[in-house]
């Protein structure tokens, strides 16, 4: 059983087919690096697979259930999880309570407006281990308009591994990083254990191709080439469309 | 810590002591006014400060809670069964609202309530049979709670206040919830809270009850203080100044709608007894309040306060930052 399908998924806005019969198939434990140039679909792709967009056609199935109707809040609770290629935190609260919020967002407790969110011990040291994983754990009370952008990064990053994902969709976790920022976020996502599946998109070719396995080429919204590491860069196609010679 | 504590028993014990030290009765009407929209701008702060969305229709709901607590009356039922009628008949009509306006945020959201408490405002005006039109309804008396008759100002005063005070302290707990943390989250960030496993619209429907329930314990008060309900208690011009005593204050604080509604109130009440034109008054201030400190009264204040803070212990501390190293 995979992970995460995709079957002949569709969609358009208006005349232009940002996504056409797109097919995936990643297996549990892959790390998947998707790639295209600007404009090719892939934020588009993500957010038809975690549900923020509604597809024209196809299906989108999560280790083996079709949840293609499935709305996308019930998408989290199946086990899915993403980041956002533009940072997308809670800007007026603490980084803890971001992660809090992440946690929170799976449990029961969510629906309770009697009890007081800051004295429930679990859900903070839990925010604060999700933390201390992502070396943030020092400054976990810090408002986070006092953070650095390489530090809400990896705040997005706490925020999905504490959900305990089944699949993890990361959009360019490594964009607008410096380079130390970016071999600390790199050394994350290797920590990252086998049983989390994770489908990346990234430009940034020397990180990425490291990480993927397997890499799919996407161009005007269809899959171009598919394959691992070496036959997708060796592959005339992705030099053309993408790689530049 | 303990200073906030401090400010509170005092803002308390003078509440609880106002009609001793407060000289005459048409002050503790004043207090007991600022009170109760209080309430009431608490209810909308739910949703204009905790929830991002803008109400400009929460006069209607209001007025629907007045209109039925003095229509039941006037078919001769008891205070508490019409108290009871009223708050259901309030929170349904926040159904109602919530259901039609929810289906958009924003704009969208403040144009869709405006229009709902156009619409109530027209029926109150037109529906004679119920409402009695321009007339009014008037409550021929006030309900006796365990013997106890609010007829006097005092007693009235002290009724309210126990609302109130029940009112606070059940928004205090909603707001350290996590109920209270999803609304805001809601508010600030939408497609992140889906995406993170929230039903952001059942969570904006809740606050809406909430704030319904908030709306129409105020209206009832409202209702018995004045003993008279009529279609000026709908207009537009209610909901805005209930939504200004909400921004004047301060959107999103505890505090802020209280201190707003003591500012509208104010004005409203005792400076329009001195001066001709107190529209204009009210008006400068909110001007001001704009310009000064855009957040609102109470963080505007708690800002101001902690700049002045910073810049006295910059000037006494003996190196160049030592108000920093501090921890």
């Amino acid at each position: 059983m995979s992970a995460l399908t995709v079957t002949n998924l569709c969609k358009s806005f208006g005349g232009l087919h940002v996504t056409t019969n797109v097919n995936l198939n990643v297996e549990p434990g892959e790390r998947r690096l998707i790639i295209g140039p600007n404009g090719a679909g892939k934020t588009t792709l993500f957010n038809l697979i975690t549900g923020e967009l509604t597809p024209d056609s196809g299906s989108v199935e999560l280790l083996g259930q079709d949840i293609t109707n499935i709305p996308s809040r019930r998408r989290a609770h199946l086990g899915m999880a993403r980041t956002y290629q533009i940072i997308t935190l809670f800007g007026r609260d603490t980084i803890i309570h971001n992660v809090t919020l992440a946690l929170l967002g799976l449990s029961p407790a969510r629906w309770n407006p009697l009890i007081d969110l800051k004295r429930q011990g679990h859900f903070v040291e839990h925010a604060q281990a999700a933390l201390e994983r992502v070396g943030l754990g020092h400054i976990a009370s810090r408002p986070l308009a006092q953070t650095s952008y390489g530090e809400r990064r990896r705040v997005e990053i706490a925020m999905a591994l504490t959900q305990n994902p089944k699949v993890l969709l990361l959009d360019e976790p490594f964009a607008g990083l410096s380079i130390d920022e970016r071999r600390d976020v790199h050394q994350l996502l290797l920590a990252i254990p086998r049983d989390v599946t994770i489908v990346m998109i990234e430009h940034n070719m020397d990180v990425a191709l490291e990480f993927a396995e397997r890499i799919t080429l996407l161009h005007f919204g269809e899959v171009i080439v598919e394959g691992n590491r070496a036959e997708v860069v060796a592959d005339p196609r992705t030099r053309e469309v993408y790689l530049g010679h | 810590m303990s200073q906030r504590v401090f400010v509170f028993l005092v803002a308390f014990v003078a509440l609880v002591t106002l009609p001793y030290w407060m000289t005459g009765v048409y002050y503790v009407n004043v207090a007991s006014q600022i009170l109760f929209y209080a309430i009431f701008a608490l209810g909308l702060n739910v949703l204009a400060g905790y929830g991002g969305l803008v109400s400009l229709g929460h006069a209607g709901l209001f007025g629907v809670t007045a209109y039925a607590t003095g229509y039941m009356l006037q078919l001769g039922y008891g205070h508490s069964i019409s108290i009871i009628a009223a708050l259901i008949i309030g929170v349904v009509a926040m159904a109602i609202y919530a259901v039609l306006s929810l289906r958009s945020t924003g704009i969208g959201f403040i144009m869709i309530t405006l229009a709902l408490g156009e619409i109530l405002w027209g029926l109150a005006y037109r529906w004679i049979s119920l409402t009695g039109g321009d007339n009014g309804l008037s409550l021929k008396t006030r309900p006796e709670p365990f013997g106890f008759s609010l007829a006097e100002a005092n007693t009235f005063y002290y009724a309210t206040l126990v609302v109130f005070l029940l009112s606070l302290a059940a928004m205090t707990i909603f707001v350290r919830s996590p109920l209270g943390a999803a609304l805001m989250g809601t508010r600030d960030q939408p497609r992140r809270m889906t995406a993170l496993g929230y039903h952001v619209w059942a969570i904006r429907f809740y606050a809406c009850m909430f704030s319904g329930l908030f709306t129409a314990v105020s209206a009832i008060l409202f209702v018995y203080y004045t003993q008279f309900i009529s279609p000026q208690t709908l207009a537009l011009t209610s909901s805005a100044e209930v939504l200004l005593m909400v921004i004047s204050g301060g959107a999103g604080t505890l505090l802020g709608p209280i201190v707003g509604s003591a500012l509208v109130v104010v004005v409203k009440t005792v400076v329009s007894g001195f001066l001709e034109r107190w529209n204009f008054l009210l008006g400068a201030i909110f001007v001001a309040i704009v310009i000064l400190m855009p957040e609102g009264l109470v963080p505007g204040s708690a800002r101001l306060w902690r700049m002045a803070w910073r810049k006295r212990a910059r000037r006494t501390s003996p190196v160049p930052g030592g108000a920093e190293a501090k921890p």
